[in-house]
């Protein structure tokens, strides 16, 4: 066990991976000799080499396509794109032909590309720096979608990443770079796709996942102050969503309050109360409610204490569950 | 030899019968690298040198005629002012009165240079250094600081001064540069020469070395080369794009890479602010009478960090920035002003003065801004009424306003 933050564990786990797949590379913009801006590459260039860590010139669309194309030659690339808000240039290169690389080939091959993106808000940035645009991602099949919300999930689950066969789409929650925690090393964490319940109950579920699991687990907090007792799953996966992990809890609590940064139409959180209600009508108290941003572009940061869910947004929506 | 090789396309050994060039040599063609791009190797236009001493051209000098002494202290007074205003905006980020900032400190002189060659109804698109380029264009100092204090994400209106919003999506104003200058091209069609030459209206699109990368660029020249738009493609080269050098974004000086569009491009010392403002000027004449884009480049460095949250000392040598310190535009036209007895001692602190007048404005300025509410953020989503908003924006007043009437909060300041 060691105690790592949330950025170097995803450091070391790019480390064992570059280790162990010689075939492993990682590409984007200053992740080499700087480290990234987040410096979450930070001294791997210094020990694998440039070829290995590559210094990109400035262009997504051309890193995303590359790796494709180093993909298919039998590597295993690990891009960087250096914001949320700067991923678009590639959108094309993702969607059109990363997600569809398998179908296309009628199953032959596909093109197992890692995405790294730091996401999120609540940073105090400007522009395009703040952005959750996992449900974009989440709509196109053919891409897995990985959001780590702890150090030792990150340390694995990047690892996990590396080690799929098909793309996965790998979202760093930026706000909590400096998250500290427990890394296990020896002990693999459960593979993505299987939601973890983070802190039970038995009154109310919370389901989230990666920056707002450490919010989601301070309302249950003090929830519990009044007497009632809730449950927080995470997620860590958005594609596949682990659907039998959240019944099975809302199936106990009977109420469900789903929170992302991202706004609420359309967003991850429209597919779960869908699915939940789907499955676990009977069980339900009341109706799922979503907690998250609005149906605006990421506002500027004087305001994003306003958009952004936060305690207070949560435990409103447990009273409103709860009123039913 | 038994075999002959037909896949090979420098065959070693005899031809078969009835080859094309049975016997003609292959050594490829000859080594065509061009000049290192990192350095000023090659041809650079310059009618400053580093001493302060004029330089003519034989095609630039003329555009530049009309430049005299007062011109000359206009010109210092540009650069003098916004590398004072950068200074502020810099010590106000470090005081954690903005969330960022973007320094341009060694760019002046190129932007300076270009933005006094445009007229006052060209339009131009900034990417978000270009703090230089909007003083030439009379855009208010402390409105540019609201978007690095959080307030707004386009900081003023640029159909005031033609000075377009910045832009930090890397190159994705370039192709608004073009299509901009399309449809200047609709609106003067059948105009003659000399109209155009009058009245002609044109384009700058700024960019960096890095953003030269991105597709948008590319497509962008495609598009002006193939209808001759009225667009000059403004690079300013400062030799980094965060910590990656030029050389990794190209092998041969950015400015030759117009050649492959089918427009002109040139490389200029962008820290010669009269070099610049000459080989802008031409770009901006030949845009307007019709003749299509011109790439420029603008050979300059970046003195200062990449942003105020930057630290260079982890991808550059010391020795680089020291070696780049005598080729300070300001310091080179200082140099000139005092020579050529266009300016004393007086002069120079009168504009220091006027430096830290502007600076106290821009700092009081900017911190009197009244902060932004959520609720223009979802006002300004949609020209037309949108349901989804009317709803959110009720249910976002609701919440609010059941926190500023708690009672434990009641009489006291809200809870926000
Ligand atoms: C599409 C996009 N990708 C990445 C970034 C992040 N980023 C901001 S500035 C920068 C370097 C830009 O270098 P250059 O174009 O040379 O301009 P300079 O900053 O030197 O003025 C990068 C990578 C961005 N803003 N937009
Ligand atoms: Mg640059």
């Amino acid at each position: 066990m060691t105690t790592m933050t949330i950025a170097k564990a995803i450091t070391a786990g790019l480390r064992r991976v570059l280790e162990q797949n010689p075939k492993s590379l990682l590409i984007g913009e200053d992740i080499g000799k700087l480290g990234g801006v987040y410096r979450v590459t930070e001294g791997l260039q210094a020990g694998f080499g440039e070829d290995r860590v590559v210094d990109s010139p400035l262009a997504e669309s051309g890193i995303i396509g590359t790796s494709i194309g180093l993909a298919l030659r039998g590597y295993t690339p690990i891009a960087e794109i250096q914001f949320d808000g700067f991923v678009f240039p590639a959108f094309n290169q993702i969607t059109t032909q990363l997600a569809k690389m398998r179908s296309r080939s009628e199953g032959r091959f596909g093109a197992p590309v890692v995405i790294r993106i730091p996401y999120g808000g609540g940073i105090g940035s400007i522009e395009h720096h703040s952005e959750s645009p996992e449900a974009l991602f989440a709509h196109t099949a053919g891409l897995r979608i990985m959001v780590p919300s702890n150090a030792h999930d990150a340390y694995w689950m990047i690892q996990e990443a590396a080690a799929s066969q098909d793309p996965v789409i790998f979202f760093e929650p930026k706000r909590r770079y400096w998250l500290k925690g427990e890394v296990d090393t020896e002990n693999p964490a459960p593979p993505a796709a299987a939601a973890q319940v983070v802190r039970p109950g038995r009154d109310a579920t919370i389901v989230t996942y990666g920056p707002l699991v450490p919010v989601a687990l301070a309302a249950a907090e003090a929830a519990q102050e009044d007497g009632r007792s809730v449950e927080v799953v995470d997620l860590r996966s958005v594609s596949p969503i682990d659907f039998d992990t959240v019944v099975e809890s809302v199936e106990k609590t009977g109420r469900l309050v789903v929170t992302h940064e991202a706004p609420t139409f359309g967003g991850i959180g429209g597919e779960i109360a869908a699915r939940v209600s789907e499955r676990a009508f009977l069980s339900m108290e009341a109706p799922a409610i979503r907690v998250g941003g609005f149906h605006m572009p990421y506002p500027v940061s004087k305001v994003e204490d306003q958009y952004l869910p936060d305690i207070d947004k949560l435990l409103d929506a447990l009273d409103r569950s709860f009123a039913y | 030899m038994t075999s002959t090789r037909q896949d090979s396309a420098a065959p070693d050994s005899a031809a078969p019968q009835g080859a094309l060039f049975p016997n003609a040599d292959a050594p490829g063609p000859a080594n065509r690298d061009a000049a290192n791009p990192d350095t000023a190797d090659g041809e650079m236009v310059q009618l400053l040198d580093q001493d302060g001493a004029l330089r003519a051209d034989p095609d630039f000098s003329g555009y530049i005629s009309d430049v005299d002494a007062q011109m000359l202290r206009g010109f210092y007074r540009d650069m003098a002012l916004t590398r004072r205003f950068d200074q502020e905006a810099t010590a106000l980020q470090r005081q954690g009165q903005l969330a960022l900032w973007v320094p341009l400190r060694g760019q002046e002189a190129a932007q300076i240079g270009s933005g006094r060659a445009t007229r006052s109804h060209d339009y131009i698109f900034p990417t978000y250094r270009e703090h230089g380029v909007a003083l030439t264009r009379d855009v208010d100092f402390p409105q540019m600081l609201r978007i690095f204090r959080g307030i707004s994400n386009g900081g003023w209106d640029p159909r005031e001064n033609n000075f377009h919003m910045y832009t930090m999506v890397l190159a994705a104003q370039v192709p608004h540069a073009t299509g901009y200058a399309m449809g200047i091209q609709r609106d003067q069609a059948g105009w003659d020469r000399a109209r155009l030459e009058r009245e002609g209206t044109a384009v700058v699109a700024y960019f960096g070395d890095g953003a030269s990368s991105e597709g948008d660029v590319h497509e962008s020249m495609v598009f002006a080369s193939s209808y001759k738009s009225p667009v000059v493609f403004f690079c300013q080269n400062n030799q980094w794009a965060i910590s990656v050098p030029t050389r990794v974004q190209s092998r041969i000086p950015l400015a030759e890479r117009a050649r492959g569009y089918g427009f002109p491009g040139i490389r200029v010392d962008g820290n010669d602010v009269l070099a610049v403002l000459a080989v802008t000027r031409w770009a901006l004449e030949r845009a307007r009478r019709g003749e299509g884009p011109v790439l420029i480049e603008a050979f300059t460095y970046r003195m200062s960090a990449h942003t105020t949250a930057d630290d260079p000392t982890k991808y550059r040598l010391s020795a680089e920035e020291e070696s780049w310190a005598p080729k300070d535009p300001l310091v080179r036209l200082e140099k000139h002003l005092r020579s050529a007895g266009h300016a004393d001692d007086a002069f120079f602190e009168q504009v220091a003065r006027a430096g830290d007048q502007m600076a106290a404005r821009v700092r009081e300025e900017a911190l009197a801004f009244p902060d932004p509410t959520l609720e223009d953020s979802f006002n300004n989503v949609y020209a037309e009424a949108h349901p989804l908003i009317a709803e959110e924006l009720r249910w976002h007043k609701e919440y609010e306003a059941g926190f500023a009437q708690s009672p434990a909060e009641a009489g006291q300041e809200g809870a926000r």
